[in-house]
């Protein structure tokens, strides 16, 4: 029987040991972009108390269907470029909190990884919760058979935020999972009125990091109201804002994903 | 595929109950073998005998929210620093977020260990009157990663209430990851509902959070824990240069303000974003000494205050009971 995701070519893991950095934001626009260059991809998001991913394509209300091969993923338009699943599409009421121990919450992200009839997809993206703990440990251990190309970690400029990043770095040693890069998010504010540039939450900690573990630095993405907004009603921010100041930036860590997977396929 | 579309059937006891996976509502629930398990559920003589450990605590408040990255921690340490003020009040600040403890930072302890003594660990002091305790006291390097599964972390948590030696305290403040799991289950089971004066709910102004922070309410409802109130952080930015304010994280859906209004919870304050609070977090230093006249500075002081006065009036409805 023909596993559900042996149509992926390519699947990677979006990782932070630190919460609120941007892991889902950064999923959403991976996908987006990637969507944009005529890829197929999907999300797969296996936080379970904070499933963000199906608001941030304005699907939230979607139920999941079954087939015969297992879960049909939820395909956020007509052209069935991107397509998801979450927690968030089997909950009852959106405001049913997932009160689960851990035992628990391997069982359904194994299912989550086994019965979701994904079909072909050029990249299967995996966006998690923060943190080093069941899902993260279930979801490398139920991929592995798949051979996932990596982790990309987010992190925001702050030292706080770095030293849970470094966490998961070891986190990434220990399970053999290949850091793709570190993305340094939130890096900066630029002011809409007058173009003042204040560091919020400072800058240069996740270039710093990146230096100091040997790890490829993706980009700095820069704090965006528009890309705020475009999250919280579930636009396309990448078709929508080319001019943004953060599009620059989104888009070249698309590219480097895509260039880092033409080279290992050639 | 099992378990599909997850729901759960009608009567379910709930998972966190006693009777997860005996009932007879649970006959034919895929998930019945994982309930029946008990997966690490608190045993009550174990829960009692912590509570007696925890008499000398008068006031016990847990910092929460769905959503990471809020400032749940930031709003921990700063809560203990403004409490601890008064230097005639005993402050601990308990940190259960096993995985990322960023309290040891915040509060300038990097680094520092923790020490055994006949009377059990003991915490590590920033003020005579100010004690903290973390995970993070108990690694080597800052490289050290905490990759646990949920059984393990509770027995670290239970560890932090039975063996670490608070003394007298008169405020207990404990910080928690983001979530609605394990750590969460078991400090409300540990320390029971009835013991905790209440939850203080971290949330950002955007939906994204929001969607995170009323599962979380819902959660508190659940395990009957009370709710102090909601904290709205990164309220607005003022841009020093020209003073116009940016909503960087825009209240799409009518902020915490509207939520609070549609759950009937307390608004306890809007805190704005200011560039010195994560520069003192990093720096280890108290951003209320910092900034004194940072709006965010008063916005935090006017939250603590109302979170003293709850706790007062608690405080003095018990012993009207007794």
């Amino acid at each position: 029987e023909r596993s559900n995701l042996a149509g992926v070519r390519h699947i990677l893991l979006v990782l932070s040991g630190k919460g609120g950095v941007g892991k889902s934001t950064i999923s959403t626009e991976l996908a987006l972009s990637l969507r944009h260059s005529g890829k197929k991809v999907g999300i797969l998001d296996v936080d379970l108390c904070g499933p963000s991913i199906p608001r941030m394509f304005r699907v939230q209300d979607n139920d999941v269907h079954q087939c015969d091969s297992g879960w049909v993923p939820v395909f956020v338009d007509q052209d069935k470029s991107i397509s998801l699943m979450s927690i968030g599409f089997l909950l009852e009421k959106p405001d049913d909190a997932v009160v689960w121990r851990g035992p628990k919450k391997n069982a359904l992200i194994k299912q989550f990884v086994a019965d979701v009839a994904w079909g072909d997809l050029d990249f299967l993206i995996v966006d998690t919760p923060p943190g080093t703990s069941d899902e993260h440990i279930s979801a490398v251990e139920a991929l592995r058979p798949y051979k996932p190309l990596g982790a990309i970690l987010v992190t925001t400029p702050q030292a706080v935020s770095v030293g849970d990043v470094r966490r998961e770095l070891t986190f990434c040693k220990k399970t053999g999972l290949r850091v793709l890069g570190i993305v340094e998010n939130m890096s900066g504010f630029v002011c809409p009125h007058c173009s003042e540039c204040t560091n919020i939450f400072s800058k240069g900690g996740g270039e710093e990091l990146a230096k100091h573990a040997g790890v490829p630095f993706l980009g700095c993405v820069p704090l965006d109201p528009q890309l705020s907004q475009s999250l919280e009603e579930g636009r396309d921010f990448i078709q929508e804002f080319p001019k943004s100041s953060a599009f620059p930036a989104l888009a070249h860590i698309a590219q480097q994903i895509l260039d880092g997977t033409s080279q290992r396929s050639s | 595929a099992e378990a599909a579309g997850g729901s759960w059937p009608e009567g379910c006891p709930g998972t966190s109950s006693a009777q997860a996976g005996r009932a007879a509502a649970c006959q034919g629930c895929p998930n019945q073998r994982l309930c029946a398990a008990g997966a690490a559920a608190p045993d009550p003589a174990e829960a009692a005998e912590l509570r007696e450990r925890l008499r000398s605590v008068k006031h016990t408040i847990l910092v929460l929210s769905g959503k990471g990255g809020v400032g749940k921690s930031t709003f921990s340490a700063l809560l203990a620093h403004g409490l601890a003020a008064d230097e005639a009040k005993q402050v601990a600040l308990l940190d259960i977020d096993i995985c990322g403890p960023s309290i040891p930072k915040m509060m300038g302890l990097e680094g520092e260990q923790v020490h055994q003594s006949g009377s059990g660990w003991s915490p590590v002091y920033v003020e005579e009157n100010l004690g903290v305790m973390s995970v993070g006291f108990l690694l080597s390097s800052p490289d050290d990663a905490v990759i646990w599964r949920g059984p393990k972390k509770n027995g670290l948590i239970k560890q932090f209430l039975r063996d670490v030696d608070w003394g007298e305290i008169d405020y207990l403040i404990v910080d928690t990851p983001p979530g609605t799991s394990d750590e969460h289950l078991s400090i409300v089971q540990y320390l029971g509902a009835m013991h905790i004066d209440g939850a203080v709910i971290i949330t950002t102004p955007q939906e994204v959070s929001l969607q995170d922070v009323r599962k979380e309410i819902n959660f508190c409802r659940k395990v009957k824990l009370p709710i102090i109130g909601v904290v709205e952080n990164m309220s607005g930015f003022i841009c020093p240069k020209c003073k116009n304010e940016s909503q960087i994280f825009p209240p799409t859906t009518g902020g915490a303000e509207k939520m609070c209004q549609n759950l009937n919870v307390s608004l306890l304050g809007k805190v704005p974003l200011d560039p010195q609070i994560g520069k003192s977090c990093d720096k280890g230093q108290s951003f209320l000494s910092e900034a004194p006249e940072s709006p965010a500075t008063s916005s935090y002081r006017n939250i603590i205050q109302r979170i003293q006065e709850y706790c007062d009036q608690h405080h003095f409805h018990e012993e009207k009971i007794i």
